[in-house]
């Protein structure tokens, strides 16, 4: 246990044994087994038809846009989380509560519904499409929406973990620094970021995971020009509906590899967040 | 800006604030507000036209139904997992403990044409339900499997904190009053979890609700048949009806607010209760 609390008292044995088998039983099927699948099916056609569909160029375009529109996003979002968690965190002001809830907002939105806000924005017959038609930009079935779309679904991913951080850690340092001379950005560089680079890394980690995954909002915006507005989920989705299932599963093999690496990713981070916690507790102590 | 703010030496208060509230404005509030502005913007009749035409009432039934079967399968083995995850010692408990986020960091089109490949016909489990007249795939039940994926790590994850902050003490004094093992599980923790277990399945059947990703290739989106309410929007949006795709997603859209809401709302009359008691 990694509480270290001791419970005397527990179930018989027999039933601690049945219930352990139930548990991993069910999550060995209902999740284990899709990812087993994921890599299995990827190789069934041999591994050279694997590579083949992996390097094919549209898969290799898909896999640009999705690197393209990750990064994009990461950078706006981080911009953002790192403005939002410093007013939040380092000020009192009315009406923090409320920027707080709509902060969370993308979390309740459903990702169809995601994509559909975007279109009634930016399409063609919505609020700035005719404005921004004769200007001559496409946002809406072009690159600019996929990552609109997708900044939106992420967005409150580094923020969520930023904010609550700060606020624990408070202000006092900031101040000292300030009264010192230290200018905003030495202060920020100097005394706010060391505090914060783990979960600001563990935020990041868990944006790109989503980013590089999303499916039903990218879907709805994208306008699926093959090559062009393709990312690596929606070619996924295009190879299997045209029955090319083992060219499919490669593509969703890379995919599944990112979980796999942003899962091991997040719990080094736990890790060496905990590490972190205990390490400045015992400073503290000694203090 | 310095009569909104508390007086602070901090620097930097208006310029991080105002790009705060400019970017959410751009980013969340104004596209979200287009919704609510084409939802409500249409006449009664359409409106009610778009959301109670028989194939979309067939689509939110299946909809809430599905959610709410794969969230309730969820919630009794989320428990059963979160305990032995919590209380257990056995060789594989942190296998079973990362797996358990697996569907956070999976992508949806992923795990919904793994779940398809499955309990397909010649699936590794579903040639052992064909022959019992079990139809996984193109059928409800198909939707029921991928959301009950989706929605197992809310109930598990919600389900964690409050069994670890459990007081030992509690049960060892229903054990020393002489209650037998299963009645200070049903009598004693089982309520001490109640809340967790009720958060975690309100957020867990939010989420099935929108979901879109994982569903669409198990369901075989028949209309009237096996047809969610996400892919709905998706049709009604490629015939260019944006007026009735929105009326839709509106619809969605505040019954998943309530619930959070119901949720933070629980979750703070829960917080209030207990200390109200201690």
């Amino acid at each position: 246990m990694d509480t270290g609390k001791h419970f005397p008292h527990s179930e018989p044995k027999w039933l601690q044994r049945t219930l352990i088998a139930v548990s991993v039983a069910f999550v060995g099927v209902l999740i284990l087994l899709p990812v087993i699948a994921v890599f299995t099916e990827a190789l069934r056609k041999g591994f050279s038809f694997y590579l083949q569909s992996i390097t094919d160029p549209l898969a290799l375009s898909a896999l640009r846009l999705t690197l393209f529109t990750a990064a994009i996003t990461l950078v706006a979002n981080l911009l953002f989380a790192l403005a939002a968690s410093w007013c939040i965190a380092k000020f009192n002001f009315p009406g923090k509560n409320l920027l707080l809830t709509l902060i969370d907002l993308p979390f309740a939105v459903s990702p169809v519904i995601s994509g559909l806000i975007f279109i009634l924005v930016f399409g063609a017959r919505g609020w700035f499409g005719p404005l921004l038609g004769r200007a001559g930009i496409q946002i809406v079935f072009a690159t600019p929406g996929i990552v609109i779309a997708t900044i939106f679904v992420t967005f409150p991913f580094i923020a969520r973990e930023l904010i609550p951080l700060m606020q624990e850690q408070g202000t006092e340092e900031e101040e000292a620094a300030t009264l010192l001379g230290a200018g905003a950005w030495q202060t920020f560089r100097r005394v706010t970021l060391p505090n914060i680079r783990w979960a600001l890394v563990y935020g990041i980690v868990l944006a790109n995971a989503r980013a590089m995954g999303e499916f039903g909002a990218v879907s709805v915006v994208s306008g699926h020009i093959r090559g062009r507005t393709n990312t690596l989920p929606l070619h996924v989705e295009i190879l299997y509906n045209e029955y090319n299932f083992a060219a499919a599963f490669a593509v969703a093999s890379l995919l599944a590899l990112l979980a796999v690496v942003t899962l091991a990713a997040k719990a080094a981070l736990e890790w060496r967040i905990r590490v972190e916690q205990r390490q400045s507790v015992i400073a503290a102590g000694r203090v | 800006m310095q009569r909104l703010r508390e007086h602070s030496v901090i620097p930097g208060f208006g310029l991080t604030l105002g790009y705060t509230v400019s970017y959410l404005s751009l980013i969340v509030l104004i596209p979200l507000a287009a919704l609510v502005a084409k939802g409500t913007g249409q006449p009664w009749a359409e409106f009610s036209a778009a959301v109670f035409d028989p194939r979309t009432l067939a689509a939110w039934r299946l909809t809430f139904g599905t959610a709410f079967v794969a969230s309730l399968i969820d919630a009794v083995f989320g428990l059963i997992i979160a305990w032995t995850l919590v209380r257990y010692d056995f060789p594989g408990r942190r296998i079973v403990d990362a797996l358990i986020d697996v569907p956070f960091a999976l992508p949806t089109a992923v795990s919904g044409i793994a779940l398809t490949a499955i309990y397909a016909q010649n699936g590794w489990i579903g040639r052992w339900l064909e022959p019992l007249g079990i139809h996984a795939v193109f059928s409800p039940l198909g939707i029921v499997i991928a959301l009950m994926f989706i929605g197992l790590p809310f109930i598990v994850r919600s389900l964690q904190p409050s069994m670890e902050d459990l007081d030992p003490a509690t049960e060892a004094a229903a054990a020393l009053l002489g209650a037998p093992r299963m009645t200070a599980l049903r009598r004693v923790i089982l309520p001490a979890l109640q809340p967790a277990l009720v958060a975690g399945f309100v957020t867990a059947f939010a989420r099935c609700l929108g979901e879109y990703g994982s569903v669409i290739f198990i369901s075989g989106n028949m209309p009237m048949k096996t047809e969610i309410a996400s892919l709905l929007i998706v049709t009604k949006l490629e015939q260019y009806d944006y007026a009735g795709a929105s009326a839709i997603a509106l619809l969605m859209l505040v019954s998943s607010f309530l619930l959070l809401f119901l949720v933070n709302f629980g979750q703070w009359w829960a917080t209030r209760r207990q200390r109200e008691r201690a």
